[in-house]
C-alpha cells in the first residue's frame, strides 16, 4: 500500500467531507491520460481539450449535439424478434439483451429521431456502441428501414452516425441478412432523390461498414476513428505483419479515397447543415 | 485416393476392407484354383466352406458401408456439415461453370486496379439462355489455391462482380452466382483499397439489378464475402453446405474465449441449409448424393443445374420494376416470422 492510497485518499475524503462529490467530477482522457474537469469536457462535446481526442459519445449527447438547439423528436422503432435462435454461449443472449437494456436505458443499438439540422428537416439515426458494441441484429435492420421510410415520408435527408463492432453473432444469419436489408433501406432514400449522409465514429467495423455505412452520398468521419472491414487483430494474425501507423483510422481512409472529409465534433452540425443546403437547393427552390 | 473426414472413419474402414477383398479375389480367379480364394481371409473359417465366396462378402460389406454412409449423412451434426462443406474434393465454382455453362467466356478486371482470381465470372449460356455467371473459386490443388487465394477475395474481386452484375443489367441477362468462400480476405492491402466499400457496392448492385439474380451456396458461405454475391432473388443451398455470419472457429474464440468450442458454436449459429430454410432466410435446398457432393460431383452439379433451371423462368417473366419490388419485399420480410 502506497502513501497515496493509505494517506492521501482518506485525507482527501475527510477534506471534502460530506459534501456530495460525484464520481465523475473528473474524467481521464483515454488518449493523453490527462484529467479533465467533466463540466468542461461536456462543453467541449467530449473532445479532450488537451489532445483533441474524440471520446465516446452517448446517444442522447449525440442527438443533442446534432439537432438545432438540441431539439428533436425520437420515434418508436418497430419490434424485432427477440433471440430468434435461442442462442447461448457462456451466457444466454436473452440475458445479455436484458442486461444491456438495464445498463444503457436503450431498447437496442439504434435510435432514430427527426428535427432540424442547420435549419432544415432531417432524420438522424444514431448507433449505440454502448449497447452490445453497437452490433447489427434484426432490430437495427428494422430501425434503419423505419428511419429510411420516415426520411422518404418527410422528404428529408437521412443522416446516420455509425459505431459498431459489426454483425451480432448471437443472431447468426439473421444478423448477416441485415446487410442486404439495410442496403435496401438506403436505396429507398436514394431512389427518392434524398441525400444519404454517413458520419462514421469510433469504431465502425465488419458487416456494418460493408453495407449501409459505406454507401453514403457523402462519407464523413470523426477524427481518428477506427474504420474497417476486418478488425486489426484478425489482420495481424492473418498476414503476420505489424500494421502501419494510423492503419484503419479516419485520416488513413481519407488518404486512401474512402472518405470525403474528416470533421471535428464541434463543427459537425454546421457542416451537415451546409451539405444538406447545397444538395437540396434545387428541391427547396421547387417547393417555394 | 479419397479423403475421409474424421467421422467417416468407420465407413473408410469398411471401404478399405472391400477394396482389399476385391484385390484378393482377382488373382484367385485368374489362378483357376477355387481353394486359394477361400483361405485368404481369416473370416472364412467361421463360414460354411461350400457356400462362402468373396463376392458375397464384398456385397455384404458394400451394403453395410452404404447403409452406414446413408445413416451418417442423414444426421450430420452442424460441425460435421462444416467439414463436408469445406471438403477438398467437393466441386468448386469453376466445376459448375464448366459443366453448366456453354460458350463460357471469362471476363476479367475491376477497371481500377487488377483482376482478382478469387472471384471468377463471365458470359455464357445456361440451357441456351445467355447469362452472366459469377463464382468465388477456392482452387483444387496448391497452385490453384494460391492463384485463387483460397476463395478469399480482395476489393478488386467484389468490384469485378459489381461490374459484371451491372453489365448483366444493361443487356437483360440473368445472373447466376456460385458461392463458396471462407470470407473476404483480411489483409492490409485489402483494407487500404476499401474492402468494406467494395462488398457494400457489390451487395448494392445485386439488389438494384433489373435482372434476376440467382445465387447458389455450393460449399461455405462465409459472412460478408458471401453476401456480396448472394443478395439474390432466389438463394439455393446444397444440402450439406453452410452459410454463416462468422466461422464457428472465430465465434468460439470470441464468445467462448476458447478455440476448442467450434463444434458448439457451429450448433449455436444455426448455419445449416436446413436451419436457414426453416428461418425463411434461403429459398430452396438442393439434395446431394448419398455421402455428400464429393462422392459424386457430376450428379451434384447436375442437380444444381436442374434446380436453377426450374427457378429461372418465373424470375425471367417479371419486368424489372416488379422484380426489384419483389426482391425488396423478400428481404424486408426476412426474420419477421412470428411477429404480428
Amino acid at each position: 500500500m502506497s502513501w497515496l492510497t493509505s494517506y492521501v485518499r482518506p485525507k482527501i475524503r475527510t477534506l471534502l467531507g460530506k459534501r456530495e462529490v460525484p464520481d465523475d467530477l473528473w474524467t481521464q482522457c483515454d488518449s493523453c491520460k490527462q484529467m479533465i474537469f467533466s463540466k468542461e469536457l461536456e462543453k467541449e462535446l467530449n473532445v479532450c481539450p488537451h489532445c483533441g481526442h474524440h471520446m465516446r459519445a452517448s446517444v442522447p449527447d449525440r442527438l443533442r449535439w446534432t439537432f438545432d438547439d438540441g431539439q428533436f423528436t425520437r420515434i418508436e422503432l418497430p419490434k424485432a424478434p427477440v433471440d430468434p435462435l435461442g442462442f447461448r454461449d457462456q451466457k444466454r443472449y436473452s440475458d445479455r439483451l436484458k442486461e444491456n437494456r438495464a445498463k444503457t436505458h436503450l431498447d437496442e443499438s439504434l435510435v432514430v429521431a427527426h428535427g432540424r439540422v442547420g435549419g432544415q428537416n432531417a432524420v438522424v439515426a444514431v448507433m449505440a456502441f454502448e449497447f452490445l458494441a453497437g452490433t447489427m441484429g434484426a432490430a437495427l435492420g428494422e430501425g434503419l428501414v423505419a428511419a429510411a421510410r420516415l426520411a422518404v415520408l418527410q422528404d428529408a435527408p437521412l443522416i446516420v452516425f455509425t459505431a459498431s463492432g459489426g454483425a451480432r453473432m448471437q443472431e447468426g444469419m439473421i444478423s448477416l441478412m441485415q446487410m442486404p436489408r439495410t442496403t435496401l433501406a438506403v436505396q429507398m432514400v436514394k431512389d427518392a432523390g434524398l441525400p444519404y449522409i454517413v458520419v462514421m465514429t469510433n469504431p465502425t467495423t465488419g458487416g456494418v461498414t460493408a453495407s449501409f455505412a459505406m454507401l453514403g452520398d457523402i462519407q464523413i468521419a470523426e477524427p481518428n476513428a477506427l474504420i474497417g472491414f476486418a478488425g486489426p487483430r484478425v489482420i495481424e494474425q492473418t498476414v503476420r505483419e505489424t500494421l502501419p501507423d494510423g492503419f484503419q483510422r479516419s485520416e488513413y481512409l481519407l488518404e486512401h479515397g474512402m472518405l470525403d472529409m474528416v470533421v471535428k465534433r464541434p463543427e459537425m452540425r454546421e457542416r451537415l447543415g451546409q451539405l444538406i443546403g447545397l444538395l437540396r437547393e434545387r428541391d427547396a427552390a421547387k417547393a417555394a | 485416393m479419397r479423403q475421409f473426414l474424421d467421422f467417416e472413419k468407420p465407413i473408410a474402414e469398411l471401404e478399405s476392407k472391400i477394396d482389399e477383398l476385391r484385390r484378393l479375389s482377382r488373382p484367385a480367379a485368374s489362378d483357376g484354383d477355387p481353394a486359394r480364394g477361400t483361405d485368404a481371409p481369416p473370416a472364412a473359417t467361421g463360414a460354411d466352406a461350400s457356400g462362402y465366396s468373396i463376392d458375397e462378402e464384398v456385397s455384404r460389406l458394400s451394403e453395410k458401408a452404404e447403409k452406414q454412409l446413408r445413416a451418417t449423412y442423414a444426421k450430420l451434426t452442424p460441425w460435421q456439415k462444416v467439414q463436408v462443406a469445406r471438403h477438398s474434393e467437393r466441386p468448386h465454382a469453376l466445376d459448375y461453370i464448366r459443366r453448366l455453362v456453354t460458350d463460357y467466356m471469362p471476363l476479367a478486371g475491376d477497371r481500377s486496379f487488377s483482376d482478382d482470381q478469387a472471384i471468377v465470372g463471365g458470359l455464357g449460356r445456361f440451357e441456351g439462355q445467355p447469362v452472366v455467371v459469377i463464382g468465388t473459386e477456392r482452387g483444387a490443388d496448391l497452385d490453384t489455391r494460391l492463384k485463387h487465394n483460397f476463395g478469399m477475395a480482395r476489393p478488386e474481386g467484389y468490384r469485378k462482380a459489381k461490374r459484371l452484375v451491372e453489365l448483366a443489367g444493361r443487356f437483360g441477362l440473368p445472373v447466376l452466382t456460385f458461392v463458396d468462400t471462407p470470407g473476404a480476405f483480411p489483409g492490409i492491402d485489402a483494407e487500404a483499397r476499401g474492402q468494406a466499400e467494395a462488398i457494400a457496392r457489390s451487395i448494392e448492385a445485386c439488389l438494384a439489378a433489373p435482372v434476376p439474380i440467382l445465387a447458389t451456396i455450393i460449399g461455405e458461405g462465409g459472412s460478408g464475402g458471401a453476401v456480396a454475391l448472394a443478395s439474390g432473388d432466389r438463394v439455393l443451398m446444397l444440402e450439406h453446405s453452410i452459410y454463416s455470419v462468422i466461422t464457428p472457429e472465430a465465434c468460439s474464440s470470441i464468445l467462448w474465449r476458447d478455440t476448442s468450442q467450434a463444434s458448439t458454436a457451429a450448433e449455436a449459429l444455426r448455419l445449416t441449409a436446413q436451419d436457414l430454410k426453416g428461418f425463411g432466410l434461403i429459398d430452396e435446398i438442393v439434395a446431394e448424393p448419398v455421402g455428400g457432393a464429393h462422392r459424386d460431383p457430376n450428379a451434384t452439379i447436375a442437380a444444381v443445374g436442374r434446380a436453377v433451371a426450374a427457378a429461372l423462368p418465373a424470375l425471367l417473366a417479371l419486368d424489372p420494376v416488379a422484380l426489384r419490388l419483389q426482391r425488396r419485399d423478400k428481404y424486408f420480410a426476412m426474420g419477421r416470422q412470428g411477429l404480428a
